[in-house]
C-alpha cells in the first residue's frame, strides 16, 4: 500500500483522511434535525473534495497545480452557496417559525 | 518549504485528528452554537493541511473565506433563528440512522478500497513549492479566465440573490391627502404563515 514510504505523508493517507470527512458530511446531511447544521455538513463534504483536489495538485500535478485553481473555484461556490443557503433558511424560519427539517415537508409526495 | 519529515509526519497527525474529532463533534454535538465554533476549527485545520501540501495561497484564502466569512455568516444565522423548540418525536427515527449510518459506511468502504487498491501515477512531476501562487495567477488569467470571470457573475447574483430573500417585506402604503406626512415606506411585520398547519400523513 505504502510502498513509496519514505517518511513523507502519502497521497493516500491524504486521500483517506478526505474521505472520512466527506463520509461524516454526509451523514450528518441526512441525519440533522436543524437546518444550519445540514449547511454546515454540506461546508464538510466541500472541504473534503477540496483536500481530495489538493493532495492530487501536490502529488500527482505539481507543476502545472490546476487542482489548486479548482480548489479555489470550489471555495468561491461555497461561499456563494453558503450566503444564498442562510437567506433561504431566514426567510423560511420567518414562514414556518422553526428550523426543523421534519417541518419542511410542503414539496412531499 | 521543506520541513523535517517526522515534523511533517506529527503535523498531518495532529491535523488528521483535529479534522475527524472536529467534524464528528461538528455532527453529533446537541448545542449548535458549539458546533459552529467547531467548524471553525476543522476549516482552520483543513488550512493547515493545505500548508503541509505547499499551498500557501489556498490555505490562506481558505482561512479568509471559509473561517472568516462562511463561518461568522453561519454564527450571524444561528443567532437569527436560535430558538429552543421541542423537536417533534419521529418515530422510526434510530432505525433511520443506523440506516444511514449503514450506507454511509458503505460508502466510506467504497472510498477507502479504490484509494488502497488503485495504483497512483507516482511520483509525479516535481512539485514546484513557493511559486505556486505565481503558477495560480497565471492560470486564473490565461487558461481559466472565463471560469474566473465566471466566478465573479456568480458572486454578484449570489450577492443580489440572499439580499432579495432575506429581505422583509415593505409595504408602500398608498398616500391619502390627510396623511402625507405619514407616507413613505413602512417595514410590516409579515404573518407567518402556515405555521401552525397541522401535518397530516
Amino acid at each position: 500500500m505504502f510502498e513509496a514510504f519514505d517518511g513523507h505523508v502519502p497521497l493516500q493517507a491524504y486521500l483517506l483522511l478526505a474521505a472520512f470527512l466527506f463520509c461524516i458530511g454526509v451523514w450528518g446531511l441526512i441525519n440533522s434535525r436543524n437546518a444550519v447544521r445540514v449547511l454546515m455538513s454540506i461546508e464538510l463534504m466541500l472541504n473534503a473534495v477540496n483536500i481530495n483536489l489538493m493532495a492530487f495538485s501536490s502529488f500527482i500535478d505539481g507543476d502545472l497545480i490546476r487542482g489548486q485553481v479548482f480548489a479555489v473555484f470550489v471555495i468561491t461556490v461555497a461561499a456563494a452557496e453558503a450566503a444564498v443557503g442562510l437567506a433561504i433558511l431566514l426567510s423560511l424560519y420567518r414562514n414556518r417559525v422553526t428550523v426543523d427539517m421534519e417541518s419542511f415537508n410542503l414539496l412531499r409526495w | 518549504m521543506t520541513i523535517a519529515s517526522s515534523t511533517e509526519l506529527i503535523c498531518f497527525l495532529l491535523l488528521g485528528v483535529g479534522v475527524v474529532l472536529g467534524s464528528i463533534g461538528v455532527v453529533l454535538l446537541e448545542n449548535i452554537v458549539y458546533s459552529a465554533f467547531l467548524l471553525g476549527g476543522v476549516f482552520l485545520s483543513v488550512a493547515g493541511l493545505y500548508l503541509l501540501l505547499n499551498a500557501s495561497f489556498v490555505a490562506a484564502a481558505q482561512v479568509l473565506v471559509y473561517v472568516g466569512a462562511v463561518n461568522v455568516l453561519i454564527l450571524f444565522a444561528i443567532m437569527l433563528v436560535n430558538k429552543k423548540e421541542d423537536l417533534k418525536v419521529i418515530k422510526s427515527l434510530r432505525l433511520r440512522r443506523i440506516l444511514s449510518g449503514g450506507v454511509c459506511f458503505g460508502l466510506l468502504f467504497l472510498l477507502v478500497r479504490v484509494v488502497i487498491t488503485t495504483n497512483w501515477s507516482l511520483p509525479g512531476p516535481v512539485a514546484i513549492g513557493e511559486a505556486a501562487t505565481e503558477r495560480i495567477g497565471e492560470h486564473l488569467f490565461t487558461d481559466y479566465l472565463l471560469p474566473f470571470e465566471l466566478a465573479s457573475v456568480l458572486l454578484l447574483m449570489a450577492m443580489i440573490g440572499a439580499i432579495v430573500l432575506a429581505r422583509k417585506d415593505v409595504v408602500y402604503l398608498e398616500s391619502t391627502p390627510e396623511s402625507d406626512l405619514k407616507q413613505g415606506l413602512i417595514e410590516q411585520a409579515q404573518p407567518t404563515l402556515l405555521a401552525d398547519k397541522p401535518t397530516n400523513s
